[in-house]
């Protein structure tokens, strides 16, 4: 397997720094924000959990993905969001999830593993965390670079030792209806489930992720911790993850469940599998007018393809 | 008497209609549109245009249920209006989001069944605004009432194009549906006949003015 490009991964003590420069930013335009607040705005202010300093200036030209898009600015990331377990407005969840409570937080790994292990979020980041800057295309057919601190999913997966049998790791989400008003609708099976391979899971790829632009994420993003699998459409990419477990049989999502003529196991991004609804083709990246091409694995197949390289992917969407 | 109610109300469903397409340029202009405006514009256009070809459809059957006959002009223009935000709507999704890039619009629409269903519910609805003036009326005689009975098979698709585009709650668009068809059952004849014998609900409003009510019924349009 192709060893993940290093442009992609930032040594930590590079992007500690680049969050110093941003925080110096952030109080340089902190004068500025009044005038920002002033804009009319119907998203909110979004909380912070690390600084005082509401950072909406981060300056997402300092931030680009491999090809050198510029990453999509922190309003955009935090404002735009779909997280059902709230509302299925993509514009109302910053609002509805703001008093989310992160904090305790425990996520139980168990399952096919040697040593089943319960970790708090302080566990969580004694994993050496890293800067990973993303693209993540949703199946709705629109894009946005992300830079997420997080640590492989396989660092977790080692310290907790899958045995043999285990050959796909299954994830749920909080399952709070008085915090998560949108799970009271029985429209979908709550809690939100959803699952990998063990080698996509094992991908050096594929994070877990615990902040956006330096900040520990916001309820929105998927607080306190979520996954993030860059070459799959941005449903596979599990939000306030309570639960990890190893597994023989090959988990049903709740997307699956839902609609499994449209939504698969896989859900790899491919321009050639066509979607009822959304063009697989093309996408808008958040921020521009004119679309792009959808890229084959999301711009990741270099890393990812051969992990398919068997699979009729027309079959296995 | 009368006619000030028509024409305020026709002035009030004006301006009513209108108000929509102002909030939404204004939504753009201030960025108040999410950030993803192209897509949130397409979806309240297309909003827009049902509840108004609903509206629209609604207007037949209230006048024959209750006799409020100063409401059929509403008809034509809840239906122009309807018209005019498919055509913003379908404007939007070729123009500007596809910015009529015909290779990205052949891969990707013809091969959605949402597309289809809603272009030929917008192209239905594109000689019905055409002709829906008195002088195509008189010149289409009978042909022109058949003619705008297409109307309820463009509702009927327009319906099937919002259930096949939502991601799977369907309850809103089937809200929208379900009212196409009820308000095309008031309209088949066995229905009407039931249907007629609910007139008396016309007592419950009293004709204050007897002699302007005669009077336009004695002048069908």
């Amino acid at each position: 397997m192709k060893k993940i490009k290093s442009s992609e991964i930032t040594p930590e003590e590079v992007y500690l720094s680049r969050r110093e420069f941003m925080k110096a930013a952030g109080i340089v335009t902190a004068g500025s924000l009044w005038l920002a607040a002033c804009r009319g705005n119907e998203t909110p202010a979004s909380p912070t959990l690390s600084s005082p300093v509401v950072d909406t200036s981060a300056d997402p030209s300092v931030y680009a993905d491999e090809f050198g898009d510029a990453a999509n600015t922190y309003e955009e990331i935090t404002n735009y969001n779909n997280f059902y377990e709230f509302t299925t407005s993509k514009t109302g969840v910053a609002e509805l999830s703001k008093d989310f409570i992160t904090s305790p937080w425990a996520v139980q790994v168990g399952g096919l593993v040697q040593n089943p292990k319960t970790y708090d979020i302080d566990d969580l980041l004694k994993f050496e965390q890293e800067e990973r800057i993303y693209r993540l295309r949703c199946v709705e057919a629109w894009s946005m670079v992300i830079p997420w601190q997080g640590f492989p999913l396989r660092s977790l997966l080692e310290d907790v030792e899958p045995m043999g049998n285990a050959k796909y790791v299954r994830f749920e989400t909080l399952f709070d209806p008085d915090q998560m008003p949108g799970q009271k609708s029985n429209w979908y099976k709550w809690p939100y489930v959803e699952g990998l391979r063990m080698d996509e899971a094992m991908n050096d790829l594929t994070l877990l992720a615990t902040g956006i632009y330096g900040k520990s994420l916001l309820p929105q993003n998927g607080a306190p911790v979520r996954l993030v699998v860059p070459w799959k459409y941005g449903f596979k990419s599990i939000k306030s993850i309570v639960k990890m477990d190893l597994v023989e049989e090959q988990p049903t999502s709740l997307w699956m469940a839902a609609a499994p003529n449209e939504y698969g196991f896989y859900a790899n991004v491919n321009p050639e599998v066509n979607h009822p609804r959304w063009s697989q083709a093309s996408e808008r990246r958040i921020g521009e007018n004119s679309r792009r091409e959808t890229l084959m694995f999301n711009g990741y197949a270099d890393e990812v393809a051969e992990m398919y390289s068997t699979l009729d992917l027309r079959v296995n969407y | 008497m009368t006619r000030l109610k028509k024409n305020g109300l026709l002035l009030f469903a004006h301006i009513g209609s209108l108000l929509p397409l102002a909030i939404l340029v204004w939504d753009w202009s201030q960025g108040n549109l999410t950030v993803n405006p192209i897509q949130a514009a397409t979806l309240r256009t297309g909003r827009f245009a049902i509840i108004l070809l609903i509206l629209s459809l609604a207007i037949t059957p209230i006048h024959s249920l209750f006799g409020f006959r100063w409401i059929i002009p509403l008809r034509k223009w809840f239906g122009l209006y309807a018209a005019m935000y498919v055509g913003i709507h379908f404007w939007l999704f070729i123009g500007v989001d596809y910015g009529y890039n015909l290779s990205l619009i052949k891969a990707d629409l013809i091969s959605k069944r949402y597309v289809i269903v809603g272009f030929f519910a917008g192209l239905i609805l594109l000689p019905l605004a055409l002709t829906s003036t008195r002088g195509w009326q008189r010149r289409l005689r009978k042909n022109w009432k058949r003619l705008h009975r297409l109307v309820y098979i463009a509702g009927i698709l327009a319906s099937i194009h919002f259930i096949w585009l939502v991601k799977s709650d369907i309850r809103v668009p089937l809200l929208y549906g379900g009212m196409v068809v009820f308000l095309l059952a008031l309209r088949i004849p066995v229905i009407r006949r039931y249907t007629k014998g609910l007139r008396f609900i016309r007592q419950w409003f009293p004709k204050r003015r007897p002699h302007s009510s005669s009077s336009a019924q004695s002048n069908p349009s």
